[in-house]
């Protein structure tokens, strides 16, 4: 399919007279990364033209900054030949360029320059690049801070989920257990124990990591549950007629056969995680990302929270991303897995 | 050291194994419990497979051959009666009794190579005997394949993997459960005549069940026929033939005019 395509390209441009060829290349993946330079240009030159309304430190650097990025646009763009890897990537990226260009400079002018949106609440992009400055090593303390309880809880309740999942789905003594616990407690969502856990943890920092655990390990248990419960007899009959011991069908047949399953609650649980750590933090630790934010509140600084609330969300999708990268490394074997 | 030295005595026993294993089914009898009521499968069977020889059960879909199979593997035990593999009562699985199913099951998350490694893997011998699982992608022509994954293989490719996994084993009886039924016309022939020939190098015992009375003149040098549901024995057939055998030989279409006949569709014919 894609060599058809290629070429077919390739002889179209063959067949075609030269001036035109380049003439298409100028208007086409051309033309997109001028227009990202352009938008990154004009959104320095408009934080650089205007005055601001308010008294921001960093305008200058930001404008500056935004041209230079514009530079290196329009060099990326002419000498992507010469790039490699690097200037594949940028001509892929081009269009979101222009869009994030553009969207800064609206922003830019929205707030700084003629405050069509109020002020405090919408700060302008120069006072979170000051937050970003100013503020680094207490960002970095609350980055710090949240990763480690989240880590923490994620992988205790991923590995307890994983265990007992395997647990109830090979065996039906455990399961007779198990499953009602399970079914009680696991659909009541992990904050509703935050006051619980608080007063009966001896810090507030190993409750909140109790409580993560508990959101991350309720999915991965049902699924893996369901995983291994899932497994087609034939399988087994299979690995036991070629001498199979049951350690093996355990470790050799009903895990690798559920792992699907096991990712997916895996991914399940790192969503309901995120909440609990949010909420946790906020209300009870006096560290983290949530804190921070709870904090920045209060002081009415809403750059910072804004601030915090990016490098949140940069935290949680990269989470993500690890995780699905290591699902298709593990997974290699399924076709057409759901790309994120 | 002395577990070593046993370690590698056994080995060597599954290595080299003696050629096929005498079969004995005494009277055996099986029956479901489905919903409360009992359903007889098997209604006092009795045989005597010979080590080497090439045996076919037929019989109206249905009737209990795959739950006989099902005994032979070791993967169910009989109501009564007893099945003996060399004079010794078959209790459980054991990989010198090996089955191939309907459906090759191979294992997707694991490469054509892994998959033919599966029996020395879970024996625990797979380390020293690494080059059994070349030998056999070698045998069965998927040498080129070993690191495919099953999804990307053809059904009849597929069922060769199934071929290998088990004769990786060298096992002493080859239990085949229906494993051309689903391949397309083409690649059933051509891997019939590899059974034969697999057969005729390894001599194992073999016990196939087929729908088809055709691929059974045309495999086995014995028949057996199966009435309907409890199955009994209605027929032993020998097959008297040299191989390879055609299709189109008249001593055969006689014998399979008499085993229609037995399925009881003489109108058929």
């Amino acid at each position: 399919m894609s060599t058809y395509s290629v070429s077919d390209a390739t002889a179209a441009a063959a067949a075609a007279p030269r001036g035109s060829v380049r003439l298409a290349n100028l208007s086409g993946s051309y033309g997109v990364g001028l227009a990202a330079s352009l938008a990154w240009l004009a959104f320095g030159v408009s934080s650089l033209y205007w005055p601001d309304l308010g008294d921001w430190s960093r305008t200058d650097s930001l404008g500056i900054g935004a041209i230079v990025i514009a530079a290196f646009v329009l060099f990326g763009t002419f000498g992507a030949d010469y790039l490699g890897g690097a200037g594949e990537a940028l001509r892929k990226r081009a269009p979101w360029l222009v869009a994030l260009g553009a969207f800064l400079t609206l922003w830019e002018v929205a707030t700084a320059k003629f405050a069509w949106l109020p002020l405090p609440f919408f700060p302008p992009p120069q006072s979170i690049l000051e937050v970003y400055t100013d503020d680094l090593p207490k960002l970095l303390d609350s980055v710090f801070a949240s990763v480690k309880l989240q880590l923490g809880g994620y992988i205790i309740g991923a590995t307890v989920g994983f265990l007992t999942g395997v647990s109830i789905g090979w065996s039906q003594k455990i399961g007779y257990w198990v499953h009602p616990v399970l079914r009680f407690i696991g659909p009541l969502p992990a904050t509703a124990w935050l006051p619980i856990a608080f007063f009966s943890f001896p810090s507030s920092w190993s409750a909140s990591t109790f409580l993560i655990a508990l959101a991350t390990g309720f999915p991965v248990t049902v699924l893996t549950w369901s995983g291994v419960a899932s497994v087609s007899s034939a399988y087994y009959d299979v690995a036991r007629t070629l001498g199979a011991k049951p350690s093996f069908l355990v470790l050799k047949v009903a895990i690798p056969a559920a792992l699907p399953h096991v990712f997916v609650g895996l991914f399940m649980g790192l969503g309901s995680s995120f909440a609990v750590l949010v909420v946790a933090e906020m209300i009870g630790v006096k560290a983290g990302l949530g804190w921070y934010l709870q904090w920045a509140q209060g002081w009415a600084a809403y750059s910072n929270m804004y601030a915090a609330l990016i490098v949140m969300s940069l935290l949680c999708s990269g989470a993500i991303t690890l995780l699905f990268r290591t699902r298709d490394r593990l997974l290699v074997w399924q076709k057409g897995v759901v790309k994120w | 050291m002395v577990a070593q030295a046993i370690a590698q005595a056994t080995a060597e026993a599954i290595t080299y194994p003696a050629v096929g294993a005498a079969l004995d089914i005494e009277g055996v009898s099986h029956a479901f419990d489905i919903d409360g009521a009992t359903l007889p499968v098997l209604d006092n069977v009795n045989l005597a497979i010979a080590p080497g020889e090439f045996v076919a059960l037929l019989g109206p879909s249905g009737c209990g051959k795959s739950t006989l199979l099902r005994l032979v593997a070791g993967l169910e035990k009989p109501r009564a009666g007893a099945l003996r593999e060399d004079e010794v009562r078959i209790t459980g699985p054991h990989p010198s009794r090996v089955v191939v199913f309907q459906d090759p099951t191979l294992f997707p998350w694991r490469s054509v190579w892994d998959n033919a490694a599966l029996g020395l893997e879970a024996q625990g011998i797979l380390k020293t005997q690494r080059h059994r699982v070349d030998a056999v992608l070698e045998l069965v022509g998927l040498t080129s394949f070993r690191n495919a994954y099953p999804h990307q293989l053809s059904g009849g490719m597929a069922q060769r993997v199934a071929l290998a996994r088990a004769l990786v084993n060298d096992p002493k009886i080859l239990v085949l459960d229906e494993p051309l039924g689903k391949l397309d016309s083409l690649t059933r022939i051509s891997m019939q005549a590899e059974l034969v020939a697999l057969w005729q190098r390894k001599g194992f015992t073999t016990l196939l069940v087929t729908h088809d009375v055709e691929e059974a003149l045309v495999l086995a040098n014995r028949v057996i026929v199966l009435s309907d549901r409890p199955a009994r024995i209605t027929a032993d057939i020998a097959v008297d033939r040299p191989y390879p055998r055609h299709r189109g030989d008249p001593y055969l279409a006689g014998l399979r005019k008499q085993i229609l006949g037995l399925l009881g569709l003489e109108a058929t014919w």
